[in-house]
């Protein structure tokens, strides 16, 4: 058969989820050449750097596929001390970027150390309510230890000061609460009670953020300030069209109107050249992630397995969507990357670990084909 | 609600609740993604237009191009006014980096000084896009090419090839040309924020003809589109639309004659009208001294205008169409008119015995001219003639035929202001001092002083009109005109008072040493005196006094005798004598229209004795008020003899 050409390793790697992160960070590099600021497109600075990461760290992610489940889960503890220390060493010793000390410098690597807590606080969370009996689960006892170990981090995070990093952790412990199976009246009220916060939340605010709130808003009121942003990448999708104006054809990303167009705003560059046909195929790749994710959970057999599967997808899931709402404007600009295609490593680290982790459960489900 | 004991929650239905509760995430999910790609669809298709414009607005820039001014030619199709390559440099607000260090730059490299440097700050501040900032104009090629060269280390800066407005001629067609400028503020609140305005290196007319017939002369800016990126770097140059130059304006003038007519006026404060008698074109408007406008189109600094403004010669001042005097004796042949006009035989004598007496005044004559008729009258100017004319016919008779001869007269012509003077009469005199008019009043008038005050341009139309018994009226811009109507006057009257004026200059006359040196060809004329100020003494405005309150010395023309082409007037302010300053340089002028060569012949060693040039003499007085500061210019020109 055709098959039995390819080597048996390579032929046994998780191809269906594999080829959606390798045609993601192909687009990446495409799009990457592209926004170079050499005119024309240039594998420098950013598109070479980018394979060349991509590469590694998915060989990283591969890697973690081959371990088995059960280990995340014993070392999920020791993995939130080490990320804790990492946090406390980030304050005192990291690196200004973006206007937080988010930042630590490794010589060889900078890594965000914000970033690598999302899928530690996943396992310790998964951990922690896979071992809750389950008549605990409508008790206080299902919430105040999880908060107790989320306090810090949160509290470390948005010291930095990383408010975006923080609302994700945050949201995504939401979700595995609901996951847990955490009474359903506690979620609506929840809800409820954050929108009463809301104007009480923005008085609250730092100036800066609040004109952020204010300004995604109604970014139009002031579309060369801190609106600019926003006009601009909705200037750079909108003119591309169904079509898109061509590869490297792009003038909202090549004459630096769109803001960050090799991280943060990557889609908009992308959807510029490629139009509304390669916006739709990004968000096509990214939804059938997120399904195989969200199956890597449905099939586990485990409960701690099931809940870091889908927390890990959801770590994913909210990269994704406040980065597409942010540049389609639906959200405030709050420097989330779009992951495996934007430029930048600990973002594309975090998820590669996440999908390592998803895939290890993936492989640990189909080498164990019980059903519970 | 209604609240039942809870069921233990067993892992079974724990499990049931976890995938119940995966599944709504993942459609929750699914529906994000389906409503990201609505939004996307939306701004991408439905918005598209809008958007792409934008991005379009963003990427390419437009930079006016200032149209090419539209020449100003003289009747023969000479360039008066014309543009000359220009070399300029801009600065381009968006596209500057390090302000501070490129304007470090300029101003080393083409030496700045700091007022400039100053101003360039502060309009940078204001500045907005990529309207430029003008920081040189009029560079020399050299140091053009020396911010030419240096460009890639000097981001923002715009080295531009311009034009500029030329005056071939100089000073001497400053005020009927006027000069431009670049647009002030209230240029371009009238012409509602017009962008092309703020355009560096766009002029508009300030004075004269080029602010006038502006509209005309401007043309229509090209544009230069550019495609750029937010830091304004420059991507590539786009297709440039270019400007249509504005279409040259066709004057009736005569540059040569222009010109040599302002020399001609050498150091004296004054002017010189010619016009054709028939058409009423305007051969020459010359007023002088005047500024240069090719260096009023540059703005002139402070010292400078002061220097002009306090001038007793006023260069700062059309004399053609805004100074009013007098016409002293000029006068006389409106009054021969009206005399003829009121049923005067010109044959009637009048004898003068050096004056006339009414009541108990005695109103002078300037000598015992024994019995006058109105042709011996014209020629000796005799004032006792036009005085008694006068008294008989009444002076509103007078003052009707003056206005049809167009004295006191506003004409339609292309200019920024004129002043018309005032010819009175008993209904004048009523309305503005609430006085009856005297005899006195009609005698002082009959002789061109008391309330008669005109422009030199009114004259030349009188002088013309009465060459060729048309009523002709002044003409700037060239165009097809049908001939004037006759005036309703005998053709009689007009030879009676034409041979007078003949007899002025070829006869026994006021006038005789100014004769063209042509045997064939005459000139007519009428000498004029006018007083400056009312000195009783018989020694009043004569040579001893001070300039200024000496005798404006006048002279109104025509020529040929016979066949009337030409007529003028010539002004000449406080030349003690309409002879003595004003007729020679009619003759010359007139020698210039039938003999250029024997013209320049006359001139030269004027010139020569002068002390120049024009231009040259007005670099020296410059550079002499520069030295002096406080001090006042010559305040006694070389008087003609």
């Amino acid at each position: 058969m055709a098959l039995a050409a390819i080597p048996r390793p390579i032929a046994d790697l998780p191809w269906r989820v594999l080829w959606i992160v390798v045609a993601l960070g192909a687009i990446g590099a495409v799009a990457l050449y592209s926004v170079s600021p050499v005119v024309g497109g240039s594998f420098r600075p950013y598109a070479l750097n980018h394979i060349v990461r991509f590469i590694a760290f998915l060989g990283l992610a591969i890697g973690l596929s081959y371990i088995r489940p059960r280990i995340f889960q014993e070392f999920a503890w020791a993995a939130y001390a080490g990320g804790i220390v990492l946090l406390i060493i980030t304050l005192a010793l990291g690196t200004i970027g973006g206007g937080a000390r988010s930042w630590l410098e490794l010589g060889f690597l900078r890594i965000q150390p914000s970033e690598l807590m999302k899928p530690i606080l996943v396992l310790v969370l998964a951990r922690f309510y896979a071992f809750m009996p389950a008549r605990e689960a409508g008790g206080w006892s299902a919430l105040w230890p999880p908060a107790l170990f989320l306090g810090p981090v949160i509290l470390l995070i948005l010291l930095q000061p990383d408010l975006g990093t923080a609302t994700l952790i945050v949201f995504t412990t939401i979700a595995m609460m609901f996951l847990a199976g955490l009474p359903l009246s506690w979620f609506l009220g929840g809800a409820a009670a954050v929108a009463a916060a809301i104007p009480i939340g923005f008085s609250f605010m730092l100036p800066h953020q609040k004109e952020r709130v204010l300004i995604f808003l109604n970014p139009e009121q002031d579309p060369l300030g801190a609106g600019y942003h926003i006009s601009q990448s909705q200037i750079a999708i909108g003119s591309g069209g169904l079509f898109g104006k061509g590869y490297l054809n792009g003038t909202q990303a090549s004459g630096d109107f769109l803001p960050e167009p090799h991280t943060d705003f990557i889609f908009a560059a992308i959807a510029e050249e490629w139009g509304l046909v390669g916006g739709l195929v990004l968000i096509l790749l990214f939804t059938l992630l997120l399904r195989w994710g969200m199956r890597v959970s449905a099939d586990a057999k485990d409960r701690f397995e099931k809940l870091t599967a889908a927390g890990l997808t959801m770590t994913i899931f909210f990269y994704l969507a406040i980065n597409l709402m942010m540049v389609m404007g639906l959200a405030p600009v709050v420097g989330i990357p779009l992951p495996l295609v934007s430029y930048g490593g600990s973002a594309m680290l975090t998820v590669m670990i996440c999908i390592g982790i998803l895939m290890a459960i993936d492989r640990q489900s189909r080498r164990d084909p019980r059903r519970n | 609600m209604k609240r039942r004991p809870r069921p233990p929650i067993t892992e079974a239905a724990q499990s049931a609740t976890f995938s119940r509760r995966a599944l709504l995430i993942g459609a929750g999910q699914f529906g994000l993604a389906t409503l990201l790609a609505g939004r996307m669809g939306y701004i991408a298709i439905a918005q598209n237009e809008r958007y792409s414009g934008l991005a379009e607005s963003n990427r390419v820039q437009m930079r006016l191009i200032p149209p090419r001014r539209g020449w100003i030619v003289d009747r023969h199709g000479a360039p008066m006014a014309s543009n000359r390559s220009d070399f300029r440099v801009d600065l381009i607000p968006d596209q500057l980096e390090d302000p501070e260090r490129v304007i470090g730059a300029l101003a080393r490299i083409l030496a700045l000084p700091d007022e400039t440097i100053a101003r360039i700050r502060r309009e940078l501040r204001s500045a907005q896009g990529f309207q430029p900032v003008p920081v040189a104009e009029h560079l020399s090629f050299e140091k053009f090419a020396e911010v030419t060269v240096r460009l890639p280390e000097l981001p923002g800066v715009s080295p531009l090839r311009s034009f500029a407005r030329f005056y071939p001629e100089g000073a001497a067609v400053g005020h009927l040309l006027g000069y431009v400028g670049t647009p002030n503020q209230q240029d371009y609140q009238r012409e509602n924020r017009n962008p092309l305005l703020l355009t560096p290196g766009f002029k508009v007319g300030k004075e004269g003809l080029e602010k006038v017939m502006e509209q005309g002369l401007r043309g229509r800016p090209g544009a230069a589109r550019v495609e750029v990126t937010a830091r304004g770097r420059l991507v590539r140059e786009l297709r440039t639309l270019p400007d249509v130059s504005g279409p040259p304006l066709h004057t009736t003038l005569d540059a040569g004659l222009q010109s040599y007519a302002a020399r001609r006026l050498g150091e004296e404060s004054g002017s010189c009208v010619v016009m054709d008698c028939h058409s009423g074109d305007i051969l020459c408007m010359a007023s002088m001294p005047a500024y240069d406008p090719n260096g009023f189109s540059d703005g002139i600094g402070q010292s400078e205008w002061r220097m002009m403004a306090e001038d007793p010669r006023h260069p700062l001042i059309n004399k053609t169409l805004n100074a009013l005097y007098p016409p002293g004796s000029t006068f006389k042949p409106a009054v021969a008119m009206a005399a003829l006009e009121a049923g005067i035989d010109p044959e009637d004598t009048v004898s003068c015995g050096g004056g006339y007496t009414l009541g108990s005044r005695r109103f002078a004559c300037l000598g015992v001219h024994g019995p006058m008729n109105l042709h011996r009258a014209i020629a000796r100017s005799c004032n006792t003639y036009f005085y008694t004319m006068g008294r008989r016919i009444g002076f509103d008779r007078v003052a009707a035929m003056s206005r049809r001869l167009g004295l006191g007269q506003r004409f339609d012509l292309p200019v920024v202001s004129q002043s018309f003077g005032t010819v009175p009469d008993t209904a004048w005199k009523l309305r503005r001092y609430n006085q009856e008019w005297s005899q006195a009043d009609t005698l002082n008038a009959s002789i061109g002083q008391g309330y008669v005050i005109l422009n030199p341009t009114q004259l030349a139309v009188m002088a013309a009109r009465i060459a060729s018994g048309r009523d002709v009226a002044p003409q700037l811009i060239r165009r097809p005109r049908p001939l004037a109507a006759p005036l309703p006057f005998a053709p009689a009257y007009f030879e009676a008072v034409r041979g007078g004026m003949d007899e002025v200059v070829n006869g026994a006359g006021t006038a005789v040493r100014s004769r063209l040196p042509f045997p064939d060809i005459r000139m007519a004329g009428k000498t004029g005196t006018a007083q400056v100020r009312n000195i009783v003494d018989a020694n009043r405005g004569r040579a001893g006094t001070a300039w200024r309150y000496r005798d404006h010395g006048l002279f109104v023309f025509f020529a040929p005798v016979g066949a009337p082409r030409y007529a003028g007037a010539v002004v000449i302010e406080h030349g003690l004598g309409g002879a003595r300053a004003a007729a020679p340089v009619a003759k010359d002028v007139l020698t210039y229209l039938f003999d250029k060569d024997l013209a320049m012949e006359a001139l030269r060693p004027l010139e020569a004795a002068w002390g120049g040039s024009i231009a040259e003499r007005a670099a020296r007085r410059t550079e002499r008020w520069g030295a002096r500061g406080d001090a006042a210019p010559p305040a006694d020109p070389t008087v003609i003899a």
